[in-house]
């Protein structure tokens, strides 16, 4: 077990600490009564985890493969079951993602959450918690515990803090994710009694016969299926991004939805390969269609919410797009797109909470013609749908075009069908920009003297300083890519040869 | 050389456009950052030029995405000829705007100088393009902030105009250009030009002869700022802007921008053999002859001025990329030196057009009737950008003329050599009614008052119109200067 393991030095365990102190942050938050000091708790943990989960970036040996920082105690013997910890290269972005975002998550909430406001303290302390769990999990059943750990919050946070659809969104939500998990579940149990051990590393180099392994495959397959998620599993998500406060949306946006890209690299490829391999061409057609129904429902929307909910599912297209081609620049072009995915659109979700703050509507008709009144929020708004379209120089140009390479390394047809896919996005991106910059919904001529609407304040210091931090992260990771690749990159290699691609 | 001193004209406009926003508030300092802007940025091109034609070229990266795809730049011959063209008229363009949007007291000047420095600015990145991805990023940028530029008039029509230049560019690069970039990254594993020698380009030998074909097309189609017909109809539709916008953008950065970057992927990214060897070149010579002659039936067709300009242009474009897809030295002289001429005559015809509109508020022809007396100056620099056009000596429209005819003659295409001199004929019509109107025609309407070109806001545009329409002249008469630079690229 040891040899997939590189220990601390130190013997410092930093990915439990990161593990307790939201959690502990969660508690200990219930017994606040004062509002403003809840808040300033909230950013406090968040940013403190923030903190701690940076070493780790400089900390991390970019020359190995095998997981690091890890620890590993002794939990329950008779079923060989242990704690065990580590995070390798693919890991390490998406933890530094999440810890990145949850103080973006309580700052866009400093004034939109009036009600409840420890319980949803504690319920994104609990959440950053689980979305850690998830990551640093080097065994079957931890992970399953947080991954269902995940489940309860999210619910919560739609179904208390969310809009007048809440129920119907967060049922759905709850619904959809826990079929999923129950196949999960199964694929798991089936892998412990094949391989009789619950050590991820293991279970991935375990020769599993080709019919366990498309059973392995399909399981798991259709639970992150459904969390990334994929045509047709796809409903889920509008309806919760839609009604979940913005902190939700954010969190489902850029951190759960990249649960089911890093399922699919954990367990999917490297435990079922011949599976994978042996069902590519359906899977490659799915995320092809979420591609491209996803942007053509995007084209059509005027909840600017639902527009950027339905522009996540061609995004996350692309990324099992690029995960299922097998190929080393789609593999790099998918967890590139997954951390710009998660910058972008969490940023654009914060864009909209700031606009729906001061408007009361998310609709592109009541939201046009801000261009001469909001010209800051413009401009960065400008900025990030730019970025998910795919703008060169931004971080969203990077990914789209690695898998696009790959895409057309693996296979001429499959790039030239992606080719839609990446036109609609600058369609609908576009539209919305130019609606909400320019003009009405009907496109007729709206004068910028008009005066119809009350008078609209510009963004405020404590959202043009989340902004400009997501705009520093969008350009740096759009030049210069560099660093991230080379974190991943041992990683990649690694999991290139447990497939066999 | 260091490659620093190559920045220093490609940041000067974006700097200048973040200094007109930071003095918004002080209308008369703000016009002025553009003029100052545009003389250092010209200034700077030229202080390279003797070091390039020295056959010394400055290259340096700025970021690398990843092996192969890197932000870079380079200037050689052909970069230099149009970074040169582009950031001088600038300076006599940024006096032009002072007179033209003082006159007509247009609304959202901030935004308008801004948008224009970026712009400018970002076809001189273009212009020292070392590869690929940054050509098509700094592409990219002007397609974006001309937008605003386009829509300035926030009216039904600004809207409708804008969008459909939007919809076909973003179109093109994004269905077109992404693609074919990406087929070039897979079938070379780089993206940076072989600036050194046209002859041979990147592709390694021996690749799938299909490929390469799509790959050569989809770089046609993906540059649709060429307005190489059928992508041509966004440009007569960007006309609703400004006339100023019209007469830099949309007659000499933008669309060079396309035809320029044609140019560079047929000379630096495929090479002169390969599209020889795959019969490439003819064939987009056939389809730049074809939008020679529609573009010039359609423009006779227009009585509004600057509708009739922009097909002009549609039609005058297509003359640079039939030279060079000629790929024979008379040819590729014949459609290089044609990026500095028609650039000359095209924005003093669409300065003409700007001052006619903020003198006397007319836009179409049948109007102009007798307006050669209250604007001589005008009409006057009119009729030589017009020969320029036609292609008489000694206006440097000629030397264009000149080395096509010779090439096609080299590449003995009859065809091509009756495009020619045909569609100098149609230009001859055309343009030649403006100029007859205007000083034959009888004055319709309202009596319009003579020594209309006399007031100080009037000056600041006709003073501009008059050096280029000279300045076009004296390139006729004196070619040597732009011949040597293209020499360069295209050895003799």
């Amino acid at each position: 077990m040891e040899k997939y393991l590189v220990f601390n030095s130190s013997g410092f365990p930093i990915l439990s600490i990161l593990l307790l102190v939201p959690l502990a942050g969660a508690v200990f938050s219930l017994f606040i009564r004062r509002e403003l000091l809840l808040k300033v708790w909230g950013l406090a943990v968040t940013v403190v985890t923030m903190l701690l989960s940076l070493p780790l970036y400089f900390l991390f040996d970019r020359g190995t493969y095998k997981y690091q920082f890890a620890e590993l105690r002794h939990w329950i013997p008779a079923l060989k079951l242990d704690y065990v910890v580590g995070i390798d290269g693919i890991s390490l972005l998406l933890l530094l993602l999440t810890t990145c975002l949850m103080p973006m998550c309580i700052l866009c909430s400093w004034n939109a959450i009036r009600e409840r406001l420890a319980e949803f303290i504690f319920v994104l302390l609990l959440m950053e918690s689980s979305m850690i769990g998830v990551f640093v999990s080097l065994n079957t059943v931890l992970f399953y515990i947080f991954w269902e750990g995940m489940l309860i919050p999210m619910y919560l946070l739609i179904a208390v803090w969310g809009g007048p659809g809440k129920d119907y969104a967060s049922i759905k939500f709850f619904l959809y994710t826990l079929v999923g998990s129950v196949f999960l579940l199964v694929a798991m149990i089936m892998l412990y009694i094949q391989a009789g051990t619950f050590f991820i590393p293991q279970l991935m180099d375990h020769p599993f016969s080709f019919i366990n392994q498309m059973f392995i495959f399909i399981g798991c397959c259709i639970a992150f299926a459904i969390k990334i998620p994929m045509y047709p599993f796809h409903t889920w998500l509008p309806a919760a991004h839609v009604e979940a406060p913005t902190a939700g949306s954010v969190i489902l946006a850029s951190v759960l939805l990249k649960m089911g890209g890093y399922g699919f690299l954990r367990f999917c490829l490297p435990m079922a390969p011949d599976a994978a391999l042996y069902c590519m061409p359906v899977l490659l057609g799915l995320s092809l269609t979420a591609v491209i129904i996803g942007g053509y429902l995007a084209l059509g929307q005027q909840d600017i919410k639902r527009l950027i909910a339905y522009s996540s599912v061609a995004h996350m297209g692309f990324v099992s797009l690029g995960i299922f081609l097998c190929n080393e620049q789609g593999l790099r072009g998918a967890l590139l797109e997954m951390i710009n995915h998660g910058i972008t659109t969490g940023a654009l979700f914060i864009c909209i909470g700031i606009i729906y703050e001061r408007t009361g509507s998310r609709d592109l008709r009541v939201n046009s013609a801000l261009g001469m009144v909001m010209p800051l929020y413009i401009a960065f708004m400008s900025i990030f749908a730019l970025s998910a379209l795919g703008f060169p120089g931004t971080n969203g140009f990077v990914g789209e075009f690695f898998i696009i390479i790959a895409a057309f390394t693996r296979n001429t047809l499959v790039g030239v069908l992606l080719i839609p896919g990446a036109v609609l996005s600058a369609a609908y991106m576009l539209r919305m920009l130019q609606k909400m910059i320019w003009a009405d919904s009907d496109g007729h001529s709206v004068h910028p003297v008009h005066c119809d609407k009350p008078a609209l304040s510009d963004i405020t210091w404590r959202e043009g300083c989340m902004l400009v931090v997501l705009t520093i992260f969008v350009f740096w990771i759009g030049l210069n890519p560099g660093p991230l690749i080379e974190v991943m990159d041992s990683s990649i290699m690694h999991l290139l040869r447990q497939v066999g691609g | 050389m260091n490659s620093s001193v190559l920045l220093i004209p490609i940041c000067v406009p974006f700097v200048a456009a973040v200094l007109v926003m930071l003095l918004r508030s002080r209308p008369s300092v703000r016009d002025c950052v553009p003029v100052a802007g545009a003389v250092l940025t010209f200034g700077s091109v030229l202080s390279l030029v003797p070091h390039v034609m020295q056959g010394g070229t400055c290259a340096g990266t700025l970021f690398t995405l990843y092996p192969g795809i890197t932000v870079a730049f380079s200037l050689d011959g052909l970069g230099l000829l149009f970074a040169g063209t582009a950031s001088g008229l600038w300076v006599l363009a940024s006096l032009y705007c002072i007179g033209y949007m003082r006159s007509l007291d247009e609304h959202a000047q901030t935004r308008f100088y801004v948008c224009y420095a970026v712009a400018v600015g970002s076809a001189l990145g273009a212009a020292c393009s070392a590869n690929f991805f940054t050509l098509y990023l700094f592409y990219e940028i002007i397609t974006i902030f001309t937008y605003p530029l386009v829509a300035h008039h926030q009216d039904a029509a600004g809207y409708s105009g804008a969008r459909k230049y939007l919809v076909y560019l973003m179109f093109a690069s994004k269905a077109c250009l992404l693609p074919a970039m990406a087929l070039i990254y897979v079938q070379c594993g780089t993206l940076d030009f072989a600036v050194s020698d046209i002859h041979k380009g990147i592709f390694p030998a021996g690749g799938s002869r299909v490929l390469v074909s799509v790959t050569y097309a989809l770089c046609l189609l993906g540059f649709a700022k060429a307005a190489i017909m059928p992508l041509h109809s966004w440009l007569p539709a960007a006309m609703v802007a400004p006339t100023p916008v019209s007469a830099l953008l949309h007659a000499v950065v933008v669309v060079k921008v396309g035809v320029f970057s044609i140019c560079r992927v047929m000379l630096s990214v495929f090479g002169t053999e390969l599209l020889v060897q795959y019969g490439l070149g003819l064939i987009t010579a056939y389809v730049a002859g074809c939008t020679i002659i529609v573009a010039s039936v359609i423009a006779m067709t227009k009585t509004d001025l600057k509708a009739r300009l922009a097909y002009s242009t549609v039609s005058q474009l297509s003359y640079i990329v039939l030279g060079v897809a000629l790929l024979a030295p008379n040819g590729l002289v014949g459609g290089l030196i044609h990026i500095p001429n028609h650039a000359f005559a095209k924005i003093t015809l669409f300065f003409c057009a700007g001052a006619i509109l903020a003198a006397t508020g007319k836009k179409d022809i049948r109007d102009m009737g007798g307006l050669g007396y209250c604007m001589p100056v005008t009409m006057a620099a009119f009729g030589l950008a017009s020969l320029s056009m036609i292609g008489v000596p000694p206006v440097s429209g000629f030397v264009t003329k000149w080395y096509l005819a010779l090439g096609t003659l080299d590449r003995s295409s009859v065809v091509l050599l009756c495009v020619v001199l045909f569609s100098s004929l149609l230009n001859a019509v055309y343009f030649g009614e403006v100029f007859v109107r205007a000083f034959f025609g009888t004055p319709s309407g309202d009596a319009v008052p003579k020594r209309l070109e006399r007031k100080p806001l009037m000056l600041l545009m006709v003073v501009p119109l008059l050096v280029t329409a000279v300045l076009s002249v004296v390139w006729g008469l004196y070619p040597d200067f732009f011949m040597n630079i293209i020499r360069l690229q295209v050895g003799s």
